[in-house]
């Protein structure tokens, strides 16, 4: 007998329908799997059998022959034990075949019967929405993830016995919990209010998340850099729902959603080792890839310390994302595009013993080191940076005094007014304000054109260089609530763009 | 744990009561035993049958229970491949006029002390 029902496999972020066909001929007892499954779908004959064993259900003593088209997609992972256990039960005869018209279910199997969660279950549920889907069954720990798309009724089972229980019409499946309002996103555990000192770095990471500018903090080592860069989510406004989808979507498609909070409502914060290969970074893996660190930083932030320790292939392939907030990835499988739209935040010592330019301790470098140093940071990965601060080390007085600074919610209330005067004369970022837009968005006043102009003079400011010192004074005057760029933002915004490293050579004078 | 395996002799009895329902299964569904336990360098069939333009080869598989697998799941692929050989072998030696070959497979499940349960699966190869 035949039997049919539908589930999904996962291609990026996105799940693509696929059937599930499970007959059951005359022949001698095997299971074949077609339809390009890897080891682990394959495996699924090893799984289902013992799940059927421990779980009371008849082994069908029969040639079983399960198909999964599209048969020229590839599938891979152990989401396809549950939809093929279904067939099975039901080619059978052991639930009605009619129980599977519109049904769509993924899930492991464990070899006890139990179910267990899987990846992409947010996309499966996008998924069966699309198709119409009457039921879409997840394991429990899917529940609530798959509850959060609207429009397509879900169940959750802990076991195959309670899925074949509910076919036959004996038992109940889990209903999700209500979808209760979104949960407000997590106060921040790190506050602006407990670093000391650095009045600069702080004013960067301000503008920064008002912004939405990259940001290089250069300093020896100890000086704050990483605390400094752990306090920008804290900054940066809530997720709207939306961009939580997606970001859930991306942690989803990683295996990273924790089953406790299916959605993700707080801003991602990923700090990549140097070491990370560049598919770890921007996505990969065969035969279909990851999402990489890029991606999983999506609406957050990518913190990237010791820049100078990244190769430069990783540095160069950062070039995409920032510039489209999105990847793609090509495999022999697959071609995927995964969104990476992050703020990055870079930090680097300035020289190779990391003492250059500090007050107390002696730099050890020659200028050989400090020039492949300075060569060692990828010049376009600068060029795509607005902000470049020095932190330098903290005064003995200030460590010990009591912690002064603006906590973290009073910079957020200026940086959300900020971003809320963005919004309303462009839609976009500062940031990301093309060029043609940037004189009508700055109308800078008189003596900041002389200003620039000067600068463009004797500090031989680049046209590019000339256009991001323009962006950031355009939120220096957003963030004073003011309409035209002035003199002082300007000034100001030169300021931040000066790159302390090395004498000669650095990219960093524009 | 495991019970006593049942002596040699007791096992070959079991196949050999098992194959005499074979033989009587094929024969009611309108086949005539042409040869019963054909031997041969390759090993032995255990039933060769004849219909109209057809020739059946047999496996006759008998288990007590399902402990080590059903009977039909024991017919394993070098099981199976060496039951073409044989075919090979019988079609070579007898002088048989050209017809369809069919490989069956019957299964007996006998538990011990109940009725047997016969299970006829044709063509299997």
């Amino acid at each position: 007998m035949l039997a049919r029902l539908a589930t999904t496999a996962l291609v990026g972020l996105a799940a693509h329908p696929v059937g599930v066909e499970v007959d059951i001929g005359r022949g001698l007892p095997a299971v074949t799997v077609v339809g390009l499954g890897d080891t682990a779908v394959l495996q699924a004959r090893d799984r289902i059998r013992a799940a059927f064993g421990n779980a009371g259900f008849d082994w069908p003593d029969r040639r079983v022959t399960v198909s999964l088209p599209p048969s020229d997609l590839p599938k891979h992972g152990p989401g396809f034990d549950l939809p093929i256990a279904i067939g099975l039960l039901a080619a059978g005869g052991t639930v009605p075949v009619a129980a599977l018209d519109g049904l769509w279910a993924v899930g492991e199997l464990g070899l006890g019967g139990d179910l267990r969660g899987v990846r992409g279950v947010l996309a499966t549920a996008l998924a069966a929405r699309r198709a119409g889907a009457r039921l879409l069954l997840v394991p429990c720990d899917n529940l609530a993830e798959a509850a959060l798309v609207p429009g397509v009724p879900v169940a959750g089972a802990h076991t195959l016995g309670q899925v074949g229980g509910w076919l036959r019409g004996g038992g109940t499946l889990d209903a999700p919990g209500r979808p209760g309002p979104v949960p407000p996103a997590p106060v921040a555990a790190e506050d602006l209010a407990d670093v000391r000192g650095q009045p600069l770095a702080r004013r960067a990471l301000e503008v920064a998340a008002a912004g939405g500018h990259n940001l290089l903090l250069v300093g020896p080592p100890g000086a704050g850099k990483t605390m400094l860069a752990r306090r920008l989510p804290g900054l940066l406004p809530e997720l709207e729902r939306d961009q939580a989808l997606e970001v859930t979507q991306v942690l989803s498609a990683a295996g990273l959603l924790r089953p406790d909070a299916p959605l993700a409502t707080a801003r991602p914060f990923r700090a990549p080792h140097h070491a990370t290969s560049v598919p770890g970074l921007i996505g990969g893996g065969s035969p279909v890839p990851r999402p990489g660190e890029v991606s999983l930083a999506h609406h957050g932030v990518l913190f990237m310390d010791e820049l100078a320790e990244f190769p430069r292939a990783a540095c160069e392939a950062l070039r995409q994302p920032l510039e489209h907030g999105e990847v793609t990835v090509v495999r022999a499988a697959a071609s995927v595009r995964f969104p990476a739209r992050f703020a990055l935040v870079a930090a680097t010592n300035p020289c190779p013993c990391g003492w250059l330019g500090d007050g107390v301790r002696a730099c050890r470098c020659g200028p050989d080191d400090l020039r492949r140093y300075a060569r060692r940071l990828s010049g376009p990965l600068l060029d795509r940076i607005d902000l470049y601060v020095q932190v330098g080390r903290v005064a003995a007085e200030e460590l010990a005094g009591p912690a002064g600074g603006e906590p973290s919610a009073t910079v957020r209330a200026r940086v959300l007014a900020a971003r809320y005067r963005q919004r309303e004369r462009h839609g976009v970022e500062n940031a990301h304000l093309p060029v043609a837009a940037l004189g009508a968005a700055c109308r800078p006043t008189p003596a900041a054109r002389r200003t620039l102009a000067a600068a463009v003079d004797r500090l031989g400011l680049t046209a590019r260089g000339f256009h991001r010192a323009l962006r950031v004074a355009r939120t220096l005057a957003d963030l004073a609530g003011e309409e035209r760029v002035a003199d002082h933002h300007v000034h100001e915004a030169l300021g931040l763009r000066h790159l302390p490293l090395a004498p000669s050579g650095a990219p960093g004078a524009a | 744990m495991a019970a006593t395996r049942p002596s040699t002799d007791r096992r070959l009895q079991l196949g050999r009561a098992g194959e005499a329902l074979a033989a009587a299964r094929l024969e009611a569904t309108g086949l005539r035993v042409v040869a019963r336990n054909w031997r041969c360098r390759e090993g032995e069939v255990d039933l060769v049958a004849a219909g109209p333009g057809v020739l059946v080869f047999c496996e006759v598989k008998t288990r007590r229970g399902n402990g080590y697998g059903s009977p039909a799941a024991a017919v394993t692929p070098a099981k199976q491949a060496r039951l073409r050989r044989l075919a090979a072998a019988y079609l070579a030696a007898s002088a048989t006029p050209p017809c369809r070959v069919r490989f069956d497979v019957v299964a007996v499940r006998w538990p011990r002390g109940a009725a047997p349960a016969v299970d006829h699966l044709e063509g299997v190869l």
